[in-house]
């Protein structure tokens, strides 16, 4: 398979207004990936079906990504002017991403026997109802994973023929996946608690004011 | 009947001897109960392949009268809880368990179904059976081995042997105000309703700090 950049130049050249961007990954797997604009998604994944060089017939996962807000920390080299002497400075920027859902899919070609490329969409936000233009039309694999998306991590596939929550039942409301998500507090019996199950469990406990003091009670 | 003054066993085996056998009801009765106990044919997970293993022949529960797993709740004896009760799942299981007929008999089976396993802190799995549904016999393991649920399933067998018929203290399946049917948990909006049968789940409480 072609590079990644290459890849992109195509499809930049054969889909006008598309905008791509790769995310590099400096990681040991070294997998870049390449990051779709919703608008011309369904049109980028059929060139990448069709495009014969490449023929990315098989979808094989579809996943998802909870991103919240970050604050990376930079170390920037600035000039300044010291004590009329200029010199080099080292100040540390905070940049600051905002949170987003993501959804990742695996391509794999068939027919030419390779593979992976990895193609990613990003919501806007992270908030209740994040849209995201579904894949299934273009590849039919897509369909139960993009459903499980919508269920654990709540975005919705525009264009998904049949999106209900597939693990969940239908009367949940959470999305369990998400990093804010609060289970409900079954924690009444836990025999052998730690971290944060043990937090949990306190709350279940039941007072004994003959060892600990009514005092101390209270004051928890 | 239990009723009657209990035969002294010195004298039963001597009868016995001479060809006389000497039984009661009650005996009769468990003793045809307790070599007949159907299983209600299903399985959850990875416990579920134990159960199969014991049920085939290597482990045999045909030597203990098992062997008979029904498709349908209205023939069986017993329910084997085998495996990963998911909190979609349960409100099926406690159906199943409704639609039994008495005398019915419940073995929890492996860590997941006694309280969630390795699972427990998950999102969707349910913390124990037992919030639902009483339980006879647990098995502890991840999973138990064939034989912990033949010990489990002769242990039901001694249960169901000590289970008397008339009287005080006579079984609870006989007894009209003890409940055989129990609600069958809701899907809510983010958990099931109600998390637990207060009237079932009695779980020990914990004095700490
Ligand atoms: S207790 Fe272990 S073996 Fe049994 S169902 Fe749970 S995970 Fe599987």
């Amino acid at each position: 398979m072609e590079a990644l950049d290459e890849i992109k130049v195509r499809i930049e050249a054969a889909i006008p207004g598309a905008r791509l961007e790769i995310i590099p990954n400096p990681g040991p797997a070294n997998q870049s990936s390449l990051l779709l604009d919703h608008a011309h998604a369904s049109t980028v994944a059929r060139f990448l079906r069709d495009d014969p060089a490449l023929r990315l017939d098989y979808c094989s996962n579809v996943t998802g990504v909870d991103w919240l807000e970050r604050t990376v920390k930079k170390k920037v080299k600035v000039k300044k002017v010291v004590e009329g002497e200029e010199k080099e400075l080292e100040e540390t920027r905070e940049e600051i991403f905002s949170g987003y859902l993501e959804a990742v899919y695996h391509l794999y070609s068939m027919a030419h026997k390779h593979g992976p490329l990895v193609v990613r969409l990003r919501t806007r936000d992270r908030a209740e109802g994040a849209h995201l233009p579904s894949l299934t039309p273009v590849w039919r694999s897509a369909e139960f994973q993009e459903r499980e998306i919508y269920d654990l991590y709540g975005i919705h596939f525009d264009g998904h023929p049949d999106l209900r929550r597939i693990l969940m039942w239908d009367e949940f409301t959470d999305h369990p996946m998400r990093k804010d998500y609060r289970e409900p507090d079954d924690y009444e019996y836990e025999p052998t608690p730690h971290d944060d199950v043990l937090e949990k469990a306190k709350q279940h406990y039941v007072p004994r004011p003959a060892q600990d003091g009514t005092a101390n009670i209270a004051a928890q | 009947m239990a009723s009657a003054p209990p035969i002294d066993e010195g004298l039963r085996s001597e009868l016995q001897k001479q060809g006389i056998w000497v039984t009661s009801m009650q005996e009769l009765y468990n003793w045809g109960r307790r070599n007949s106990i159907w299983p209600l044919q299903f399985g959850l997970a990875c416990c579920a392949i134990e159960m199969i293993a014991t049920a085939a022949s290597r482990y045999d529960l045909a030597r203990f009268g098992g062997e008979v797993f029904r498709p349908s709740p209205r023939q069986a004896d017993l329910m084997i809880v085998a495996g990963t009760v998911t909190k979609k799942m349960a409100p099926q299981i406690v159906r199943l368990y409704n639609q039994m007929p008495d005398p019915k008999y419940v073995i929890s089976m492996g860590a997941c179904a006694i309280s969630g396993g390795p699972f427990k802190q998950g999102y969707n799995v349910l913390k124990g059976i037992d919030r639902y549904i009483p339980v006879d016999v647990y098995i502890p393991g991840c999973p138990p081995r064939p034989e912990a649920l033949l010990h489990a399933f002769m242990e039901l067998q001694r249960k169901i042997d000590g289970q008397k018929l008339t009287g005080t203290g006579k079984a609870a399946f006989l007894d009209k105000t003890v409940p055989s049917e129990f609600p069958v948990p809701a899907f809510g909006a983010h958990d099931l309703e109600p998390p637990a049968n207060a009237d079932v789940f009695h779980p020990p409480k914990i004095e700490r700090h």
